[in-house]
């Protein structure tokens, strides 16, 4: 790469205006101190300056990347650069680039980098909970860990499949050549990099106390931390926003002659069905975000109790946006898992229409279950039995997926492959992760389980379990196809099984040890769970290993020692493995036309789609 | 090769002899130990709550297990096979309708089951808003739960409005705890007696318990409430009659000094909103 390259519109002249931007707005916002605002003197700390230079950070980093230079140049009456159209070299990864295929492997690593730091997280709180009693972090310490790793881990993950894998093959899927906006496709993935970097801007500002969920009358006193949390969230939230759009609109009109909605992948439905949640609930995590930062800043009280606001308020619209969301974190899992097992069963996905149905089922329903969050908080006593009902007929469309999965595997002739085995543990996590949800559900039972390792344990078997299972089934089944090169059966099976037993032996404890009477984010605990406390570090421990076999195997198959992989290693009759690996700039010569069937296992062979690759350029 | 009838046959027959296996253990084993133990009635309705939860699991796991381990066995491509495919099957409406009607059922049951444990127990034990659905019949002992960063107060309104930093509660009286903040959210859980009730500020979140024999019981702060929440924690105590009217007349001379500096005994109290706290 010539060194001139470095100047441009490119990541390093968005991190130096970033930079720059986030110290002109820091000084304009001191600026605006007011006597008016109380505050500010006897406590020192300016959360107006916080959020006045995180904003210009943000745009400073943008226009460093280049997202200014199309608009700017319409509006002088120039030609538009064609620098982010470029179709080769190194240089694409490290700026804005409209190919949906670079997007999609921008995101694969940068997304993997913020779950690596979560994940070290985790490690951290897991070596503080080894005693009882105070061992190495100090509260304040301890619980910037938890707020980290949760934000980070539930900020990062709801485009933990959408991001790399659904921009990477949904256009192919349903036989396009890109996305139908292409440049918000990249601003999502550039919106994500710049909130993860101001969450961890937190530890600057003295860390977070309030976890993931930030209720707001904690959230509201405490220090300036807090406001990294916001300002992380509300770009999240942006970027789920923009990111459903455009998977929505892409997949209703830019489908290939003849794909009509019934044969289209499942995992394009997964992709779907997330994408209204995102649509939907993402705007409500951003306006309630906005309420509690003009409390923070402007002294209004939309959570206030003394000035006529209340707690409750935060709390249902948090969890209105918070309970589709972890179907956001389901849902592109659930594609993901029906979409390999017929690869690997070779059989067709048994009762196509059972599995939309139960996506679409979960889709609505997880709008109409968001206060079995707040059985015990006293709000709405009466209305428990309703949300009782409606939480456990979640578990019906959930049901119609597992019965698709198990149909599929009937009579198949599997092949246990590295994507197979995380598909298959999906089934057994998301069912342990599913069942243990039926407690929380329950009211009586709520009221043991509610806010203690149970419910923590709860959600990491349907999250990590689920999602990160079907995030890295996703990484051993496409990856090859996205970069052209192999990753290792070996080390991926060793991965598989260590991180497997792991975490079972992880989080299945943690489910006792909640039952026991452990609550959440306490830095001491009582005694008697030490002994159990010790095995679930340890466990932990074994799982952030396993991390390291994948990143190992991901940095050796892939940089150092390369393997071109096959066009179709699996035998997969689905349209990507039709194409050339890695996959031709402009996907396809002629727009392909499919069959009746997107899974023709056992059928006739002139059902699967028909391609015309394109030639695969130098 | 066996017929698909054999193959569901022997599935059916793994599920059913599991089943077998793990149901009683389920009832008499692992039941009897499920939390929260039979401190109250309420605890003891939860215990039997989660027992009948997992009851009804139990068929669906062991289903799901022994479908996988068959599939993982039988299904199996030979070693060293070139790929072939399977039957192209693409659903089967029975089953998928029997599947569809048996969760239905379970659904249907553990929601009917749940309200009523729920309006059987008065609450069963979870805060239930000011004015809960559920009330108990007859006379009731109302303590006031105040949580604050980060200690948990109680007052005691039929005593005066006596405000003690320990709970001590009669044996075998009804006992109504009117939960409340003057900050953050908390949530007070006391573990043994099977109550959790979330402490909001300005609000009277109610939940009823019914105290047995004398004991003691955990309590801990179950919602994230600050730098110290994970040292918010208490042990409280279920005692006699005799032993609690002593110890409250014992605490009412003790603070009788400083009552006149307390606030009047109130629902919930005015929280501070320039306190900032970590």
């Amino acid at each position: 790469m010539k060194l001139r390259r470095l100047i441009g519109f490119n990541l390093l002249t968005a991190v130096v205006l970033g930079v720059v931007g986030f110290y002109v707005g820091w000084w304009l916002g001191h600026l605006v101190k007011a006597e008016s605002i109380e505050y500010f003197d006897d406590t020192g700390q300016n959360d107006i300056a916080l959020f006045v230079a995180y904003f210009t950070g943000v745009v400073g980093f943008l226009v460093g990347l280049g997202f200014a230079n199309y608009p700017v140049q319409r509006l002088l009456g120039k030609p538009p650069s064609l620098r982010e159209k470029e179709t080769a070299g190194i240089g694409r990864y490290f700026g804005l680039c409209t190919d949906h295929k670079v997007v999609g492997i921008q995101y694969l690593i940068g997304i993997g980098a913020f779950i690596f730091i979560g994940g070290l997280n985790a490690m951290l709180i897991r070596f503080e909970l080894l005693r009882p009693t105070h061992l190495a972090w100090n509260g304040n310490n301890y619980l910037t860990l938890v707020g980290l790793h949760g934000t980070m881990m539930m900020g990062m993950m709801t485009s933990g499949i959408l991001g790399p894998f659904a921009n990477y093959f949904v256009p192919l899927m349903i036989g396009a050549r890109r996305m139908a906006f292409p440049r918000i496709e990249a601003l999502t993935f550039w919106l994500l990099m710049a909130a993860g970097t101001i969450l961890m801007t937190a530890l600057a500002f003295g860390g977070f106390p309030t976890g993931w969920t930030g209720y707001a009358p904690l959230s509201e006193q405490s220090n300036m931390g807090v406001d990294a949390y916001i300002a992380f969230f509300a770009l999240v939230g942006l970027s789920m926003m923009l990111l459903g759009l455009n998977m929505l609109v892409t997949v209703i009109t830019m489908r290939a002659p003849g794909l009509s909605w019934s044969r289209l992948p499942i995992f394009v439905w997964g992709t779907i069905t997330t994408s209204v949640l995102m649509v939907l609930a993402a705007p409500v995590l951003v306006s309630t975000l906005f309420m509690l930062a003009l409390d923070r800043t402007a002294q209004t009280s939309f959570f206030n109790v003394q000035a006529g606001g209340s707690p409750y308020l935060y709390e249902n619209l948090f969890w209105i946006f918070g309970h589709p969301e972890v179907y956001v974190l389901a849902l592109p899992g659930m594609g993901i898992v029906l979409e390999i097992l017929p690869v690997f069963a070779r059989k067709p996905l048994w009762g196509y229409r059972l599995a939309v149905t139960g996506m679409v089922g979960i889709m609505l329903l997880s709008f109409l279950v968001w206060q079995h969050h707040l059985f015990v908080s006293g709000i709405n006593g009466d209305l428990r039995p309703f949300y009782m009902l409606s939480t456990e007929l979640i578990s019906l469309p959930t049901g119609f997926i597992f019965v698709c999965a198990l149909g599929t595997l009937w009579a198949g002739r599997i092949r246990l492959t590295v994507p197979m085995l995380f598909a298959l543990a999906w089934i057994f996590n998301f069912l342990v992760g599913g069942l243990s949800g039926v407690f929380l559900s329950d009211v009586p039972s709520d009221v043991t389980t509610h806010g203690s390792f149970f419910s923590m344990a709860h959600f990491h078997y349907t999250i990590m379990g689920g999602l990160l299972f079907a995030f890295f089934g996703a990484i051993y089944y496409w990856v090859p196809k996205m970069t052209g090169f192999e990753l290792n059966e070996r080390l991926g099976k060793i991965h598989f099984w260590v991180m497997f037993i792991a975490f079972n032996s992880t989080f299945g404890p943690l489910l006792v040890i909640g039952f026991l009477g452990m609550p959440r984010r306490v830095v001491t605990y009582a005694g008697y769970l030490q002994g159990a406390n010790e095995w679930v570090s340890i466990s932990a421990f074994v799982l952030g290993a396993s991390m390291l076999v994948f990143l190992v195997n991901l940095v050796w198959t892939q940089v150092f020692v390369r393997t071109p992989a096959a066009a179709n290693p699996w035998g997969s009759k689905s349209i990507e493995f039709q194409l050339p690996s890695p996959v031709p700039v402009h996907n396809f010569d002629r727009i392909p036309t499919f069959g009746p069937d997107p899974y023709p296992y056992g059928g006739i062979e002139g059902t699967r789609p028909v391609v015309v690759p394109a030639r695969p350029t130098a | 090769m066996w017929s698909s009838r054999s193959h569901g046959q022997r599935i059916a027959a793994l599920t059913v002899i599991g089943t077998a296996i793990v149901l009683p253990l389920v009832v008499f084993v692992l039941g009897p130990h499920m939390p929260p133990g039979k401190g109250t009635p309420v605890a003891s309705s939860q215990v039997t709550d989660n027992t009948v939860l997992l009851v009804v699991m139990t068929p669906f796991t062991m289903f799901i297990l022994a479908y996988l381990a068959y599939a993982l066995v039988v299904f199996r491509a030979p070693k060293g096979e070139e790929i072939v495919d399977g039957a192209p099957m693409r659903g089967h409406f029975k089953s998928q309708v029997a599947w569809l009607a048996t969760t239905t059922a379970a659904v249907l049951f553990l929601a009917i089951f749940g309200t009523t444990e729920l309006l059987a127990d008065n609450g069963a034990g979870g805060g239930g808003g000011p004015n809960p659905v559920a009330k108990p019949s007859g006379a009731v002992f109302p303590v006031q739960v105040i949580a604050q960063q980060w200690e948990f107060t109680y007052r005691y309104p039929t005593y005066g409005g006596v405000e003690t930093a320990t709970l001590v509660l009669p044996a075998g009286r009804q006992i109504a705890f009117h939960v409340t903040s003057l900050d953050a959210i908390h949530s007070f859980w006391a573990y043994q007696l099977g109550v959790k009730a979330d402490a909001n500020p300005g609000v009277d979140n109610v939940a009823y318990v019914r105290t047995k024999n004398p004991s003691t019981f955990q309590i801990r702060c179950a919602e994230l409430c600050g730098l110290w929440h994970g040292y918010m924690s208490d042990t409280g105590r279920v005692v006699s009659a005799a032993d609690f009217a002593t110890w409250i007349a014992a605490r009412r001379r003790q603070f009788a000094p400083s009552m006149k500096y307390l606030p009047k005994y109130a629902p919930s109290y005015a929280p501070d909103p320039t306190f900032r706290a970590g």
